[in-house]
């Protein structure tokens, strides 16, 4: 029988309070080193959106003049970027941790709780910003250029990657609250009617009847609309500032459900 | 010994009328507790009897519903971030993630608990021995065996080196060769280090064996409390055991009449007779059921186990909650 040896003779290493920002590192890192190791919830993730620009613009470009779309590649690409970003979250592996008791390790060590969520987004930021570059790369080689230039591309990124972050909260309020994979798993229904009850295939004023009045309310008409802006028409505020409004309300509505769910998992009643 | 584990010279572990009840049912229904600094205080009782539910409260994932309770001089109710810097805890279940590495795992542990990378890499290395891992610690977790999930699990709650460690059902699920490896780390780490420990579990022998003092828990109440050795003399120093053939309830008052029998309790088709001195007895007691006119099938004369104490206390043997899963290698 090996005796197991802790060195006495040093001074002795105890705990003390990480820190927020470490904390909330520590759990991004964690999430992020996760991801290749889960090649089953990133390949559908990544083909799904490159399929739908794919067969989309090879099926409906010639079409599209008739509703007043020039270039269709560029509509498109928007469209795909919001397919690849939207319900993108480590929602399902929150569920895995909350029933394997990982996540009760989690609570009794000294970590700040927000981090525990805040991580899991940064990762989920850092996720979908890189999903959205092999589709990006796609509508480069398809011809879609950008009038904003470079500049424009890296605030095309970042408002994409905006959205998909605002867009987490929902999976990982239905996480906390339920810590039911299934439950988890079907809040991936929500993602239809933003992505297809908009300005997805036709542009806002070609929409009409019951549609154009709910495309009108979809926060991603705005947030469509701002992309494309950033492509075909240069810096054009009209167009962005909703794009940011409606990012921002989604996020407001989506991350105040999901801290309400944390604190109601964390509070030891 | 140099006891960790409170400030000021209070107890480790203090525990106050504490309840928790989910609905109207009270899974721990007043518990009173003092674990000393420096202590292995065994937490003993069958499955549902509250013992996770009170760890779960002294670790400050639940709340009670009444009562109070302080662990390391700190409350768990006003200061639960300051009990989490100073425990350790290994709940029933090894939680752990199974994408991770071993080495992730604990790293994380380290930096969640403040401990810069030199300092944790320190710890690694002097719980090497513990986790007994070798190059699977650099592998995923989910292709480990559930010995190997456990003792990381153990190294998890020990990397930041905590004043109070937390242990529910430590050596569940392990073999026989980990669960002594677990059992001398336990001992060791109380001995060399000071660590109060608070232990539950469902085995005698681990609460006979670690335990400083034991607390038997059913329905939620304490039933007994004391060291092992003063509550198995609580029922005597020597019992007879007599296994019979059919009821045996006609033997007792002839049994109760024999000089140096201390009490006689009947369970079944199994007589239990307290003695001070069961060389002496047992013959008499042989005798004695010979004459009352029961079978017996076999009479042995042993020293008494927590397992008796359980009995005296609560009408029921622990072992009747399936402890067979000891052996089973769950």
């Amino acid at each position: 029988m090996t005796k197991v040896g802790i060195n006495l003779g040093e001074k002795r290493i105890g705990a003390r309070p990480a820190g927020f920002w470490r904390d909330l590192m520590s759990v991004a890192g964690r999430a992020l080193r996760a991801v290749p190791r889960e090649p089953e919830a990133l390949v559908p993730a990544l083909i799904v959106p490159i399929f739908f620009f794919a067969v989309n613009v090879g099926s409906l470009s010639d079409i599209s003049s008739f509703a007043g779309v020039e270039d269709f590649e560029a509509f498109q690409l928007p469209v795909a970027i919001v397919f690849a970003v939207t319900g993108i979250s480590r929602a399902s592996a929150l569920v895995t941790d909350i029933q394997s008791g990982y996540f009760d390790r989690l609570l009794v060590s000294p970590v700040s709780r927000y981090s525990l969520l805040l991580g899991l987004m940064v990762a989920d930021l850092v996720l979908v910003i890189a999903l959205c570059l092999p589709v990006l790369a796609l509508g480069f080689i398809l011809g879609v250029g950008f009038a904003t230039g470079p500049l424009g591309v890296f605030a095309f990124l970042l408002l994409s990657g905006l959205w998909g972050l605002a867009f987490t909260g929902f999976p990982y309020a239905i996480a906390l609250r339920t810590g039911n994979p299934a439950a988890v798993n079907s809040s991936f229904i929500l993602f239809f009617p933003f992505a297809f009850l908009t300005t997805a295939f036709l542009p806002q004023e070609a929409l009409t009847g019951w549609l154009a009045t709910v495309a009108d309310y979809n926060p991603v008409t705005y947030l469509l609309a701002g992309l494309r802006a950033l492509i075909s028409s240069g810096w054009v505020l009209a167009d962005l500032l909703p794009a940011i409004g409606a990012v921002a309300l989604v996020g407001l509505v989506s991350f105040y459900l999901a801290f309400s769910a944390l604190r109601a998992r964390v509070r030891s009643s | 010994m140099d006891a960790r584990g409170t400030s000021a010279g209070g107890a480790a572990i203090r525990a106050e009328g504490l309840v928790r009840r989910f609905g109207e049912n009270a899974a721990v229904d007043g518990v009173d507790l003092c674990v000393e600094p420096g202590e292995i205080y065994g937490f003993l009782g069958p499955n549902g009897a509250g013992k996770t539910t009170t760890v779960r409260m002294l670790v400050t994932l639940l709340s009670p519903t009444s009562g109070r309770a302080t662990v390391a001089g700190r409350d768990v109710v006003t200061e639960p971030h300051e009990v989490r810097l100073r425990i350790g805890v290994a709940l029933q279940e090894a939680a752990l993630d199974a994408q991770q590495t071993g080495a992730e795992i604990l790293r994380l542990q380290g930096r969640l608990y403040g401990l810069t990378a030199g300092e944790t890499k320190r710890r690694l290395s002097e719980l090497g021995e513990l986790i007994d891992l070798g190059d699977a610690l650099d592998r995923r977790v989910r292709g480990y065996s559930g010995g190997m999930r456990r003792r990381l699990d153990l190294a998890a709650a020990l990397v930041h080196n905590p004043d109070v460690l937390f242990l529910d059902e430590p050596t569940t699920g392990l073999d026989p060769v980990s669960r002594q490896k677990v059992w001398e780390e336990v001992r060791r780490l109380n001995d060399e280090l000071g660590v109060t420990i608070f232990l539950t579990t469902q085995y005698l022998e681990e609460a006979d064996r670690l335990a400083d003092r034991v607390g038997i828990i059913d329905a939620g109440r304490i039933a007994a409390e004391g060291t092992p050795e003063d509550l198995k003399r609580s029922v005597g120093q020597d019992l007879v055991v007599a296994s019979t053939r059919g009821e045996a309830n006609g033997a007792v008052e002839r049994l109760r009449g024999l000089e140096a029998v201390e009490k006689v309790d009947v369970r079944g088709e199994e007589l239990t007779i307290a003695t001070p001195d069961g060389p002496r007895v047992v013959g008499k007691v042989a005798v004695a059921l010979e004459e009352s006119g029961v079978t017996v099938e076999r009479l042995t004369l042993r020293t008494p186990t927590l397992d008796d104490v359980f009995l005296e206390v609560t009408g029921n043997r622990l072992n009747d909650g399936g402890d067979d899963s000891e052996e089973d290698g769950r």
